[in-house]
């Protein structure tokens, strides 16, 4: 079993995400440590992409506002390194394909290796074009994680026989961002993952409030938050450390009440 | 040439979200469906030569052959059709297939605007609702266009992300697919994203070389030594080009928007300066950096102006079937006015890039020679940023 499905042992997994170097790495390291601290079962690092099209405006702004602040993926992977010293909650890295393809997918796998990351979600590879990442994260321990959408139907199936670490399960249709309501159901998606795999599933996009989440996580294993912390990174800049982490306690406070 | 999954040699592919996946496959179908179907081919055919205006003229340019004194120069004049451009080819093509396919909304993104507009055409012509997508920047070079967008019932959304240009119009295009795709269409204006846009849109465009080899043959009696196109996406010189790549003897030559200059970093040269990356759904060359980040690139053509170039014109490239070359604003400029004093025929900027490679290379060529230049699109839209390129504040 990887790390990764180790993070689902202890009931409902709350997930949550944050860009690398918004606004700058020191406050990157405080946030991961922050939410580490405060419960969270597993971390996606995002590292920054020039043109990230599954992404909404929150996590755009957070994309360019790191790139602006001259983040590197070099830059990322020492991130890495000094936060395993000490962080041992299982970490995968999301990015896009350009960005590990363009570093060369078997020196960006061996780096994630070396430094302790231990899944990769690359939002604009679907299961047709992951053979080509999906070797090279194999041979350096790495899972590939997939993603399964509300548009997936008949794919779903294929898609969780194959899938490796969790299974991210996208809420709805659209980019990345917070919504008054989700409406997809979920939880007949779930059913079918579920007849095909039995690795855990965690729910993301438009996630943002405790209820939420307590719901997410009520359908599948987990639930997974992005621009909702990076608003709150947006609104307190070098100083959000702090918040992240009483966010990171209410959310996992919230998905573990979904197993009462 | 294409293999399962569009691959043109190692470019193409579908690097999209999985929300897209069951979108392009069901295109894919239907389009495979339709192109063998008798009753669509008729339809499309009646709306090329009766509504866009195809046939469209193959032009000896007498005046410009006698002045640059080398090989015999054909205009083939896209900029004659329905909307002033190649695109429509394409438009006509898709919107009819989304509209078999029960589609009743198309978005479609936008450079100079020509896409925008065609699209735009397409959609009132066939009661389908539009939405545009275009670069701030570009909403502001080309005014008239949105203009003449909205006046055909189309919505345009300005897009303020990244550098407010093409590439930005197309991710914002990408975003709003993934949120609405039951009765929504994108209709996508180049040979690039995601397998099977490139197929579709080069197969529509394919018109432009088929024209060209029947025209010649019945002025000439043969084909012609070279043919040469602007290349931004790709999709007017693909078009071009498709049915003399088997023909190894006539040379294909694609002319990039250099901006500035190939050595600086205000440029759109995609093959000159760029190298393989992964982006907009395709395998292809990027303008980059190091760590893979899409480059801001510029261009004087809002057109041209896009960081990467279809996978079958990358094929073309490693293979040495096609050679793509640059071309700098201020050699386009002059060829814009050239074409315009010398042949009576103001051409868009994007295809002055290859008015301007013309005249470089048919003084070259031997006077027994062909070339053909395809003239995309006409440069009406242009006037007034070129007035300003030149010092001159001219409003519309």
């Amino acid at each position: 079993m990887s790390r990764i499905q180790e993070a689902f042992k202890n009931g409902k997994a709350f997930i949550p995400f944050i860009t690398c170097g918004d606004p700058d790495l020191e406050t990157t390291a405080a946030a991961v440590r922050a939410m580490a601290e405060n419960g969270a079962d597993l971390i996606e690092l995002g590292i920054p992409f020039s043109d990230p099209t599954a992404e909404g405006p929150v996590i755009q702004g957070a994309n360019i506002r790191a790139l602006k602040g001259g983040v590197t993926t070099d830059r990322i992977f020492e991130l890495v390194r000094q936060l395993r010293r000490d962080v041992t909650v299982p970490m995968v890295f999301m990015t896009y394909a350009n960005v590990v393809y363009s570093y060369g997918a078997d020196r960006f796998l061996s780096a994630c290796r070396d430094v302790g990351i231990d899944g990769l979600i690359l939002p604009d590879v679907p299961f047709e074009e992951k053979e080509e990442f999906l070797a090279v994260c194999r041979a350096y321990g790495v899972d590939l994680i997939s993603l399964v959408a509300p548009t997936s139907d008949n794919r779903i199936a294929m898609i969780a026989r194959e899938a490796e670490g969790f299974l991210y399960l996208v809420s709805s249709l659209g980019v990345t961002g917070t919504r008054s309501e989700i409406n997809t159901d979920l939880a007949s998606i779930v059913k079918v993952i579920r007849q095909n795999t039995d690795i855990p599933c965690a729910i993301g996009f438009g996630i943002s409030t405790p209820e939420q989440a307590e719901k997410m996580a009520s359908i599948a294993d987990g639930a997974i938050v992005g621009s909702a912390i990076i608003k709150i990174l947006e609104k307190h800049g070098r100083e959000a450390a702090p918040f992240v982490g009483e966010y990171v306690r209410e959310m996992k406070a919230a998905v573990e009440r979904s197993e009462q | 040439m294409t293999n399962p999954r569009g691959r043109f040699g190692i470019h193409g592919g579908q690097y999209i979200p999985e929300t897209l996946m069951n979108a392009v496959i069901e295109l894919e179908t239907a389009y495979e469906h339709y192109k063998n179907d008798p009753e669509f081919t008729r339809e499309l055919t009646e709306l090329f030569n009766e509504y866009a205006g195809r046939p469209s003229r193959l032009y000896y340019a007498e005046k410009m052959t006698k002045d640059l004194g080398g090989a015999k120069i054909y205009l083939k004049r896209e900029d004659l059709n329905h909307t002033g451009a190649h695109k429509i080819n394409n438009v006509l093509g898709q919107a009819l297939l989304a509209k078999k396919m029960g589609k009743t909304r198309l978005i479609a993104e936008t450079g100079a605007g020509q896409h925008g507009v065609a699209t735009a055409t397409a959609a009132a012509l066939m009661g389908m609702e539009c939405v545009v997508f275009m670069g701030e920047e570009d909403t502001e070079r080309q005014a008239l266009n949105v203009y003449r967008m909205r006046l055909l019932g189309a919505e345009v959304i300005p897009v303020k992300t990244g550098t407010r240009t093409l590439k930005d119009a197309v991710s914002e295009a990408m975003r709003e697919w993934t949120s609405r795709i039951a009765d929504t269409h994108y209709c996508l204006g180049s040979v690039m994203g995601p397998h099977p846009f490139p197929t579709i849109v080069r197969d529509f465009q394919a018109v432009i070389s088929k024209e060209i080899k029947e025209q010649l043959m019945e002025k000439e009696g043969r084909l012609p030594d070279a043919v040469l196109a602007c290349v931004g996406g790709g999709s007017n010189a693909i078009g071009s080009f498709y049915h003399f790549i088997e023909d190894k003897d006539v040379r294909l030559i694609g002319c990039e928007a250099a901006g500035r200059g190939i050595d600086g970093f205000e440029t759109a040269a995609t093959i000159n300066t760029g190298r393989t990356g992964i982006f907009h759904g395709m395998k292809s060359y990027f303008c980059q950096d190091q760590y893979g980040q899409i480059a801001p690139v510029y261009s004087i053509s809002a057109g041209l102006d896009y960081p990467g170039i279809g996978p079958e014109h990358a094929w073309l490239h490693d293979i040495g079937r096609a050679e793509y070359v640059p071309v700098t604003d201020e050699e386009a400029v002059c060829a814009f006015e050239y074409l315009a004093k010398t042949e009576g025929i103001i051409p868009a900027i994007e295809s002055a890039h290859a008015v301007a490679y013309a005249q470089k290379l048919v003084p070259q060529m031997e006077k027994d020679q062909i070339l053909v230049v395809t003239i995309s699109g006409r440069g009406d839209k242009d006037c007034a940023a070129i007035a300003r390129y030149r010092g001159e504040d001219i409003h519309e």
